[in-house]
């Protein structure tokens, strides 16, 4: 309980913190929307030039599109922040962080809360509402659950990939861009139907990796299609598991890179 | 340095594009090794480029697969591979993301020691883009263009001016490039936090510049409008449009031409911003 | 309270070999040292640039995990204990703020508060005493970005000790001060020591501060404990001497000598000059002086404590050798 109050009065700080730069804020605010509404324009633009991608209407290709994005926006809002790893473990600001009685994650998370992204959630899920109104499912209570559990197992998945390609800074210091290729990156892997990307590539990300369950798999449940990859209809319920063995994976790798992290000499 | 122009601490009056070549070519040097330090973080990033490559092409490709004549927005499937991958291997050079430099030395107040050399900001950090633009054109363009070719088949230019025009529309674009941003890190000098404005033109930058699909893609009044409007696509929509000769050699050549125009305009918006900027430091007191 | 048993930490580092080439090497920063610190001792824990002291600090408060080797605080094991630790010791990394950087020191309190869930009487009291101590008050309000160093290292000192711990360490927290400030923070910390209940672990540069503050010195260099004892065992380990300077009326002859007492300077045209005594009291010395040369003024010098750990870090390291 004291914890809560502990984080709780951490996020306040930030929020006082942030309206120092009021304007930014907005400005940040209207680009995070934007964000959003460019994702899905992007799908958009692609299906004026044809009525199906890789064998998938506009219509299911929506509800993909909507899956992911729902995930992301969720992931990235509560910690998309933690990217920043990689400032804090350069400068070894982060020591500062060790020495309080709260645990390490949560604190760096809230050092900045982003609240700019919070609409990108809205709006996420509102996409994701609207592509299951216009697909016409066949409710049957496993796809009423699926469809309340898969977009949170989609951010648990999401966030799982954000902390874990976060901690590379503790063993790489300067790797840089290259947990977008797996963040940013996954997010446009899923947001497509995994059946048009090459063979290699999709075995990789897809199944190795694990992004097939974000919302491919859970879409092809929804609607009650065959996947032509030929995994059984039963995979799309398997997403929960997938997401909780990533999170798992991830708790691990962070502990490990805790315990890696070597501050810098002053 | 110029001669005698250091031992007088005045801000500087020399103007934007009159600084002496020489110091013009040291400070390109200096921006082009400083880059050149970050080796690993330029190994991470060429990887994370190649990721998204994969990403769009196997995407357009499906898109082409399935258009009716194979050819959406007028690109066969070859030429979109090429646009993917040289996109890829560009968008380092031009450096659309990730610079905010001057946003932060604005905020921290630095700027003031920029203010008292005597080659305007403005001169300096076109210097060192142009450095680092050179840099990544050595190590961060090839990489992705080869993984590229590995995989797909691109397309091959087949007209002699193709390749020399490329060139050109690239320095041009680096150029328009830093125009944008110097503008977009200058606002900090009234915003104090540019963080904002950053994030927008991150945004933007990417989609109407025509990264993350052609353009060409969007109903063709909206692209005219864009083109002519703004300098997004002069960013990478134009040099792609070129290498994959989408278009006939004319409108190749009046492409280049569109980004001459914007490369003056951004630049001398850019001279002008700082201009009032430093004037309204000297006023304030910074 | 705090136990180090042949602790060491490496470091790996990549050495730049050549253009392109790069090759790993092992630095030992801390290379097993064996400590052992009571409740209520004040200790000085100083050492050159890159002997070890902060990264010792580190170990002790779990940030770094050592490579080998024990340590325990409060009884607390500190890396994996480390949240738990974390309620019982306060630290101030000079260098590096614990501070809110866009909030007022007032806010930043406020929210420690929370952070170490201290009730808000016990709060308010040291928060009390600590305006009171340090001068906080006319910039308590003040964000913290905008403080001198003097006044946020006032800060950092409050914000470590407002939940009462029992251990407090201290790295470089005089680094980069006025004289003013530096005062401040050192009776504040003697203040805080006489009450016998803190132990308290500080590294420093300024030699004035361990004078002032610490019975104990550890001297480390190259990651080992050289020096474990008082200042005083410190001076008569290394014959530390007292020295006699004369301004003269007359430029001192060549070839003067005083028995038991060896010239170390002359300045001025050798119009002043610095003995060394060494066997000859101070009385002794004088007298011989003024017998057979004109005096303008004379002052002794008391043995200096800063030329005796310079001497001390002179000492070459058998281990440093390839
Ligand atoms: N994070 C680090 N990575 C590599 N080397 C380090 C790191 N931290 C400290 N060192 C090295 O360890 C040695 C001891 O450093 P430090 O404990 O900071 O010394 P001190 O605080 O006594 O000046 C130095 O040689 C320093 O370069
Ligand atoms: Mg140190």
């Amino acid at each position: 309980m004291g914890e809560l109050r502990a984080y709780a009065a951490l996020a306040g700080a930030q929020a006082r913190s942030a309206a120092t730069y009021r304007w930014s804020f907005v400005t940040e605010m209207l680009a995070n929307m934007g964000g959003t509404v460019f994702d899905a324009l992007a799908v958009l633009v692609l299906f004026r030039a044809t009525p199906t991608v890789g064998g998938f209407s506009l219509r299911e290709a929506v509800l993909i599109v909507g899956l992911s994005s729902a995930g992301f926006a969720l992931a990235d809002f509560s910690v998309g922040n933690v990217d920043r790893l990689k400032t804090y473990v350069r400068a070894g600001t982060l020591d500062a962080v060790l020495v309080r009685p709260l645990a390490a994650l949560p604190q760096l998370l809230l050092m900045d809360i982003p609240l700019r992204k919070a609409l990108r959630v809205v709006l996420g899920f509102t996409l994701l509402g609207g592509a299951v109104v216009i697909n016409d499912v066949a409710w049957t209570p496993a796809r009423v659950l699926l469809v309340v559990l898969a977009p949170i197992a989609a951010a648990v998945f999401f966030s799982s990939i954000f902390v874990s390609s976060a901690s590379l800074a503790f063993w790489w210091v300067d790797s840089g861009e290259i947990g977008s290729a797996f963040t940013y990156g996954g997010r446009d892997f899923t947001a497509y139907p995994i059946t048009v990307f090459g063979d290699t590539f999709r075995g990789l990300f897809a199944y190795a990796l694990g992004f097939a369950f974000v919302a491919y798999q859970p879409a092809l449940a929804l609607l009650g299609r065959t996947d032509p990859l030929g995994l059984p209809p039963w995979s799309g319920f398997l997403s929960p598991l997938v997401a909780g063995v990533a999170a798992v994976l991830a708790a691990v790798v962070w502990r490990a890179g805790i315990r890696h992290y070597r501050s810098t000499g002053s | 340095m110029v001669p005698g122009g250091a031992s007088v601490p005045t801000i500087s009056r020399i103007g934007p594009f009159r600084g002496s070549t020489t110091t013009f070519g040291a400070l390109i040097g200096s921006g082009f090794r400083r880059y050149a330090t970050y080796r690993q973080a330029t190994i991470a990033g060429t990887f994370t480029n190649t990721v998204f490559g994969f990403l769009r092409c196997y995407v357009l490709l499906a898109v082409a697969a399935s258009t009716a004549g194979g050819q959406p927005g007028g690109y066969d499937a070859r030429q979109l591979a090429t646009y993917v991958w040289v996109g890829q291997g560009l968008l380092s050079v031009i450096g659309i993301w990730g610079w905010t430099e001057l946003a932060d030395r604005i905020r921290s107040g630095d700027i003031a020691a920029d203010l008292l050399r005597p080659v305007s900001p403005l001169v300096a950090y076109l210097a060192a883009d142009l450095g680092r633009a050179l840099y990544a054109m050595l190590t961060r363009f090839g990489p992705p263009l080869v993984a590229g070719a590995i995989f797909f088949p691109l397309h091959t230019p087949v007209r002699w001016q193709t390749v020399p025009l490329f060139a050109i529309s690239a320095v041009l674009a680096v150029t328009i490039c830093f125009g944008c941003r110097y503008l977009v890190n200058a606002t900090a000098y009234w915003l104090q936090d540019a963080r904002g404005p950053i994030t927008f033109w991150t945004l933007c930058s990417g989609v109407l510049g025509g990264l993350y699909f052609p353009l060409r893609l969007l109903p063709e009044e909206f692209t005219v409008a864009l083109w002519v409007a703004t300098p997004l696509p002069s960013l990478l929509q134009t040099p792609l449009d070129v290498i994959s000769e989408r278009d006939g050699p004319a409108l190749q050549a009046g492409l280049v031409a569109l980004q001459v125009v914007w490369a003056v305009v951004t630049l001398g918006l850019a001279a002008w911003v700082q201009r009032r900027a430093e004037r309204r430091l000297v006023v304030q007191g910074g | 309270m705090i136990v180090m048993r042949d602790l060491r930490k490496d470091f790996t580092v990549r050495v730049k070999a050549g253009r392109l080439r790069r090759h790993k090497r092992t630095v030992s920063a801390v290379g097993g040292i064996t400590l052992g610190i009571e409740r209520g001792e004040m200790v000085g824990y100083i050492g050159p640039n890159g002997a070890g002291k902060s990264t010792t600090l580190k170990m002790l408060t779990g940030v770094l995990t050592p490579s080998s080797g024990e340590v325990s605080v409060c009884g607390l094991a500190p890396v994996p204990q480390r949240t738990r630790l974390a309620l019982r010791i306060g630290v101030v990394f000079g260098q590096r703020s614990q501070l809110w950087w866009d909030l007022p020191l007032r806010e930043s309190f406020a929210l420690l508060r929370h952070v170490y869930r201290v009730p808000a009487a016990e709060h308010e009291a040291r928060l009390r005493r600590c305006r009171a101590l340090l001068d906080l008050d006319e910039f308590l309000d003040t964000p913290v970005r905008q403080l001198s160093l003097g006044q946020r290292m006032r800060g950092e000192l409050t914000a470590a000790l407002l939940h009462g711990p029992e251990v407090l360490f201290l790295d470089e927290p005089t680094i980069g001060l006025d004289v003013v400030s530096k005062q401040a923070v050192r009776s504040f910390l003697a203040e805080l020591g006489a009450g016998g209940d803190v132990t308290l672990v500080l590294t420093t540069h300024d030699l004035a501060d361990i004078e002032r503050l610490c019975r104990r010195l550890v001297v480390i260099d190259h990651g080992r404990v050289v020096h474990d004892g008082t200042i005083e065992a410190l001076h008569a380990r290394y014959g530390s001497r007292r020295s006699l300077v004369a301004d003269l009326v007359d430029p001192l002859p060549e070839g003067f000598a005083l028995p038991g007492a060896a010239i170390t300077a002359t300045e001025a045209d050798r119009h002043r000059v610095t003995f060394a005594l060494e066997g000859a009291t101070a009385g002794a010395a004088v007298a011989g002086l003024v017998a057979a040369v004109g005096v303008r003024d004379l002052s002794l010098l008391e043995p200096d404590i800063e030329d005796v750990v310079a001497r001390l870090y002179a000492t070459p390291d058998p281990s440093d050798a390839p």
